[in-house]
């Protein structure tokens, strides 16, 4: 049950097939953020142990961890970057070519864009509100940016998480929405997010893209006003993902099965507000997140106080665990991922490439181990993203599995069968 | 034959551990070596120190920092790309075994980097042995505390001598399969309880 009492492997990972009689161990890394609760819920909440698992879940400092310790057999699975498994399978920035998959995502938004209180200040004084949607925001943004330039001020220095995240892509999502060019007009830098809030403070840098609790960390010390969220860029967006080398799913098929349908079980239990007051105590205890309860059940909640001494804000789906088909590892995300690494020059257009790139998410992988449980599954395994302004019931195993609205906060539409066409409408030439 | 112009970065905040890399490294003739202890501006001072080779301890979360130098961007001068040859598995294993990864400036030949490479690696394994011993050693001067805490309570309690407390001590873990610095640590932790 106690994750820690088998977390104690060797980074040179002994013992990782052992078949002790707590059942076969499975070892996942994780990046201690709020959305590694499905990872934690599995290991602490006996859905791994019913289904014969003990689950070591080993803390780690870096993604390049996790992604070089997935490749090279460390870990068994992670918590990673909805995009990295992508990356690694396409060879992408230079590192090792090991093909991944996931089959199972982690949880919908859960980050937030924080803006330094300096810089916030400056767009209230040309009117910026906290109730402005992103589009204003990034409105107001882009004439700052430009009142710098012409004045010959420094860039602003913006901070996410990794190349190869969906901060990355969100926030120059958001940026380029209102003609900010991310590359030239403002500076993107990576930094790890425990510095972030310190980095904030200190002026290092002006706002930054980040998973919770760190937003709300940074208000609460007084310095950051949180602007927008993932799930107002992009509602019902995806941020992590299971991740796990293709060749452990081949290798073992049934251990997969199994960790999916504790994992299906605990995000059940996780998505469930009942229980977010134990799930918050339980992810902050020294072993997961450390640090204040309280943050962490704000945050599951969506409940959010977005600037210090502020009421706290309700934002709808801002971190989704389970409900509307969360876990689902729709191909259209991959393929949107893709879309960003294009767009952003992180790898040239080749359809080929899209077609591998669709094939790391494996909703068949998810429904072949969670169809025996009775789990509604949809029959697609890809949909037009930002396509449903509504609650809205799609065709299902049960026949009335109803998706959460998912827009794009700019009303744009991306068909998973037309890269080219979505690629041309941002300007970017395939 | 060593390369004496490479341009070789460490990035440590562990200073001990930093300075150890470096000696070897100034030991086998490679004069350019510069070492980053402090972590605030990491992008900035690895532009200025301009490295060919940079090595980086992976309990750095910085690592995801230097991700950001694979990235075709305005802020670094080239390119970098991971490790010697890509496909050198063994080299990479070894590397994040040992507790350290590395980044290679693209189009550096295999051969000038290697003899870096494993020198490093092993300077970081033997470091992880001395660590490993001295936190050996510490547990054992612990534990000797402890034990000699339990004899004395048993001294008293008991009347009994150093000897016999020991003995005592020793026939209890015995018989209940364990450690005897466990029952004496159990039985300090008793008496501080009882008062």
């Amino acid at each position: 049950m106690d994750a820690r009492a088998t977390a104690d492997i060797r980074p040179g990972g002994g013992g990782r097939e052992g078949e002790g009689r707590e059942g076969t161990t499975v070892t996942i890394g994780f990046i201690p953020l709020l959305d590694c609760a499905i990872l934690v819920a599995a290991a602490e909440k006996g859905f791994a142990e019913a289904e014969g698992l003990a689950l070591a879940l080993v803390r780690e400092t870096s993604w390049a961890n996790i992604r070089d310790r997935v490749a090279l057999g460390h870990f068994d699975a992670a918590h990673m970057l909805a995009p990295l498994p992508i990356a690694s399978t396409l060879g992408a920035g230079g590192h090792i070519n090991a093909p991944m998959i996931a089959p199972f995502s982690l949880g919908l938004g859960g980050n937030a864009i924080t803006l330094s209180e300096p810089l916030f200040a400056e767009l209230e004084a040309e009117g910026a509100t906290l109730a402005d949607g992103p589009a204003a925001m990034a409105e107001g943004l882009a004439a700052l940016v430009a009142r710098r330039r012409h004045s010959g001020a420094a860039p602003l220095t913006l901070a996410m998480v990794h190349p190869f995240s969906g901060h990355n892509y969100e926030l120059r999502y958001w940026l380029a929405a209102a003609g900010i060019d991310p590359d030239e007009d403002v500076r993107l830098v990576v930094l790890p997010p425990p510095f972030m809030v310190d980095a904030l403070a200190e002026g290092q840098v002006d706002g930054f893209c980040v998973g919770e609790p760190w937003n709300s960390l940074a208000v609460a010390r007084g310095v950051g006003a949180i602007v927008t969220t993932k799930s107002a860029l992009w509602r019902q967006g995806p941020d992590k993902v299971l991740g796990l080398r293709r060749r452990y799913a081949e290798e073992h098929p049934d251990r997969l099965a199994a960790l999916l349908r504790a994992l299906h079980r605990a995000a059940a239990w996780a998505g469930d507000p009942g229980n977010h007051e134990a799930l918050a105590r339980l992810l902050a205890t020294p072993a997961y997140l450390g640090g204040s309860a309280e943050t962490l059940l704000r945050a599951l909640g969506g409940r959010i106080v977005r600037r210090h001494g502020q009421a706290r804000d309700f934002v709808p789906d801002f971190l989704v665990l389970h409900d509307h088909a969360a876990n689902f590892p729709w191909q259209s995300h991959a393929l949107w991922f893709y879309s960003q690494m294009v767009r952003w020059r992180q790898i040239r257009f080749d359809p080929a490439d899209a077609e591998t790139a669709r094939m790391v998410y494996r909703p068949d992988l998810y429904r072949a181990a969670l169809g025996p449980l009775g789990a509604d599954l949809p029959n697609a395994s890809a949909k037009v993203e930002g396509a449903l302004r509504h609650p809205t019931p799609v065709a299902s195993r049960s026949g009335r599995m109803i998706l959460g609205p998912d827009g794009f906060f700019d009303g744009r539409l991306f068909d998973p069968d037309d890269l080219e066409g979505y690629l041309l409408g941002l300007g970017v030439p395939v | 034959m060593v390369d004496a112009t490479l341009r070789i970065l460490v990035i440590d905040e562990d200073a001990v551990r930093a300075s150890i890399i470096e000696d070897g490294l100034r030991e086998a003739g490679y004069v350019r070596v510069s070492v980053i202890t402090e972590m605030r501006e990491l992008l900035r001072q690895i532009v200025q120190a301009d490295p060919d080779v940079i090595f980086i301890d992976l309990e750095n979360p910085n690592r995801d920092v230097l991700e950001q130098m694979f990235q075709v961007s305005r802020s670094v001068r080239r390119p970098i790309a991971m490790f010697v040859d890509r496909s050198d598995t063994a080299s990479i294993e070894a590397a994040i075994d040992a507790g350290v990864s590395a980044y290679i400036v693209d189009g550096l030949r295999k051969e000038r980097v290697k003899p870096i490479l494993d020198m490093t690696i092993s300077r970081f394994n033997a470091f992880n042995r001395l660590r490993e011993e001295l936190d050996r050693t510490k547990q054992a001067l612990e534990e000797r505390k402890v034990i000699d805490k339990a004899k004395g309570i048993l001294m008293r309690s008991r009347g009994i001598g150093e000897e016999e407390a020991y003995a005592l001590l020793r026939r209890t873990a015995m018989n209940e399969s364990r450690r005897v610095a466990d029952v004496a640590q159990s039985l300090v932790t008793a008496a501080k309880l009882l008062g």
